[in-house]
């Protein structure tokens, strides 16, 4: 991203947006994280709304990716990581014991840093988590492989080569092929963990713009290093530091009159 | 040139890296000329002997034409059920260790010993195999000598299985299990696809390991004169028949053995060609 690109203030839609009724999709409060005895987000709350980008910005280190991934329990992939509190997606408790983490990540998808294809064709990436929840006819499953990656707009540069292999797309390829793969599931949710960190400028541009089309169907939460994205992306920005939430609120409000001192320092450069 | 540069300094660190060179070269050379004569007399007498009585005939007594029919056959079906023994377990208990109990005091357990058995002197195998099967049957037979090259093939296979699994990136799991995938279906679909050349390489590779291995059957499966897949009887194979055959003192048995090396030695380069250019493959993927 060019220098020159400077703080762009969010459109009028997005300011008029919030005009409406927001309503909670993830409720997040007094959550803690500990990777063994290591406090990694100290008493967070914060809410996602339905249908809102909601952008984490904040130094390396501050604990967004790992806000991030609590929400779809990730983190129980790994031993001697425990989160405390209470995180909810609508009414139903994630951190709960007994809740389905099958189940709960297709509900929440996730978009990760590196592109990580599978490694089969580009209709089985996609068609094989749809294949998960449903059976259904081929035709109705080619449909549903399309319509993902319509959405995820790759559709244009792989319907002549979808028995190709995923690896052989180019880096922002592969990330959208991720993004379809991710809206074929139906989630409700869906987490981009800096998802342009590894990509060219016109790969981070056609994922911003993918991002905004997908809020319309989905409620979307983004880690992002670099705060133009987040300004140019989002509705709502939380800005974290040292593991604690800061500041959280409209976009154009955290990056115009932010409250806190830290954020001021943080989005005029002066630290992170 | 610099002219801060300090000159006797910069020379004799010049000498200093030709003679190191020199050297390296020189070991190198050495090492390489060895292997060069062996491999020069081995195909200069196995392709001497070499013909098609090798392939079609059985062991001769002493004096008389035959050829290596009945080892070449006990090696092949030895091989193949060790290989078919040891493979699943090996890939099973390696998946453990890498997917499921990564984190686990036991893995570190089974590493440890999976690491002393992969250096373990195949003799000691063949003893093994010797007092659980051959002392308890009875009779030396096909069997325990499949069994005995099986106990060479697990520690290998687990050892790449693991080694290939670990090397996957924790996002591909994160991404499998991001849409829902239960970890036993991200293992099969996902995690063995990723990691298939080099499994495979392992398995050829523990291939290529056994099939010269002679310790281990000397105690099991012994020889066999005649021709007999009768796996319950001795069976012959041709590491044990080269042992046999290269100590006698007929010049047409030494031959023989001679052209059973040379089999053996193209067999196993086949097979390491083979798993290099898999090996390649997976890296370029």
């Amino acid at each position: 991203m060019s220098v020159a690109a400077a703080l762009i203030v969010p459109s009028v839609t997005h300011a008029a947006g919030i005009a409406e009724d927001l309503r909670e999709k993830i409720s997040i409060r007094d959550l803690d994280f500990y990777y063994g005895d290591n406090r990694a987000l100290k008493s967070i709350s914060v809410s996602l709304y339905q249908g809102k980008v909601t952008a984490f910005i904040g130094p390396s280190g501050c604990g967004k990716s790992t806000l991030l991934r609590v929400l779809n329990r990730m983190y129980d992939l790994y031993p001697n990581q425990r989160a405390t509190g209470n995180v909810r997606l609508d009414n139903e408790d994630i951190l709960s014991p007994s809740q389905d983490l099958n189940l709960l990540r297709a509900k929440i998808g996730m978009v990760f840093q590196k592109p990580t294809p599978f490694p089969m064709t580009i209709f089985e990436n996609i068609a094989f988590g749809i294949r998960l929840y449903e059976r259904l006819p081929k035709s109705e499953l080619e449909d549903r492989v399309r319509f993902a990656l319509e959405r995820a707009a790759l559709w244009d540069e792989v319907k002549n080569k979808l028995g190709a292999n995923g690896l052989s797309l180019s880096g922002g390829q592969q990330q959208r092929l991720c993004i379809a793969r991710t809206v074929a599931v139906q989630p409700e949710v869906i987490l981009f963990d800096e998802p342009c960190s590894a990509l060219d400028p016109i790969s981070t541009a056609k994922i911003e713009e993918l991002i905004d089309e997908l809020k319309d169907h989905y409620t979307i939460a983004i880690v992002t290093h670099n705060m133009q994205q987040a300004a140019r992306v989002s509705d709502f920005t939380a800005f974290m530091y040292l593991g604690e939430l800061v500041e959280f609120g409209e976009t154009t409000r955290i990056f115009t009159t932010p409250s806190d001192r830290r954020t001021q320092d943080y989005i005029t450069g002066r630290f992170g | 040139m610099n002219s801060q540069i300090n000159t006797p300094l910069y020379a004799s660190r010049r000498r200093r890296n030709v003679i190191t060179m020199g050297l390296a070269f020189a070991a190198t050379a050495f090492g390489l000329a060895w292997l060069v004569l062996i491999l020069a007399v081995l195909l200069w007498e196995g392709f001497s002997g070499l013909s098609l009585a090798v392939f079609t005939e059985m062991t001769p007594p002493p004096g008389s034409a035959g050829g290596l029919l009945n080892p070449i056959m006990g090696s092949l079906v030895m091989t193949i059920i060790a290989v078919l023994l040891g493979t699943p377990l090996g890939i099973l208990a390696g998946t453990y260790m890498a997917e499921y109990g990564r984190y686990d005091k036991l893995t570190m357990v089974v590493r440890f010993i999976n690491d002393i058995l992969l250096s373990a002197p195949s003799i000691v195998v063949g003893l093994f195999v010797y007092e659980i099967m051959v002392a308890q049957m009875g009779h030396f037979s096909g069997w325990a000598g499949a069994v005995s090259l099986a106990v060479i093939v697990v520690p290998v296979v687990v050892r790449t299985t693991e080694d290939m699994l670990t090397l996957l990136p924790d996002t591909l799991r994160e991404a499998a299990a991001s849409i829902g995938l239960p970890r036993s279906l991200m293992i099969q679909k996902v995690a063995y696809r990723a990691a298939r050349a080099g499994m495979v390489t392992g398995v050829l590779l523990a291939v290529a390991r056994i099939s010269g291995e002679t310790a281990p059957l000397l105690f099991t499966s012994l020889n066999n004169q005649f021709w007999s897949l009768n796996l319950n009887a001795p069976v012959a194979s041709l590491p044990v028949v080269i042992f046999q055959f290269a100590l006698s003192p007929y010049k047409d048995w030494q031959r023989l053995a001679w052209t059973g090396a040379l089999i053996i030695t193209l067999a196993v380069l086949t097979l390491s060609i083979v798993a290099r250019v898999l090996a390649a493959q997976r890296k370029s993927s």
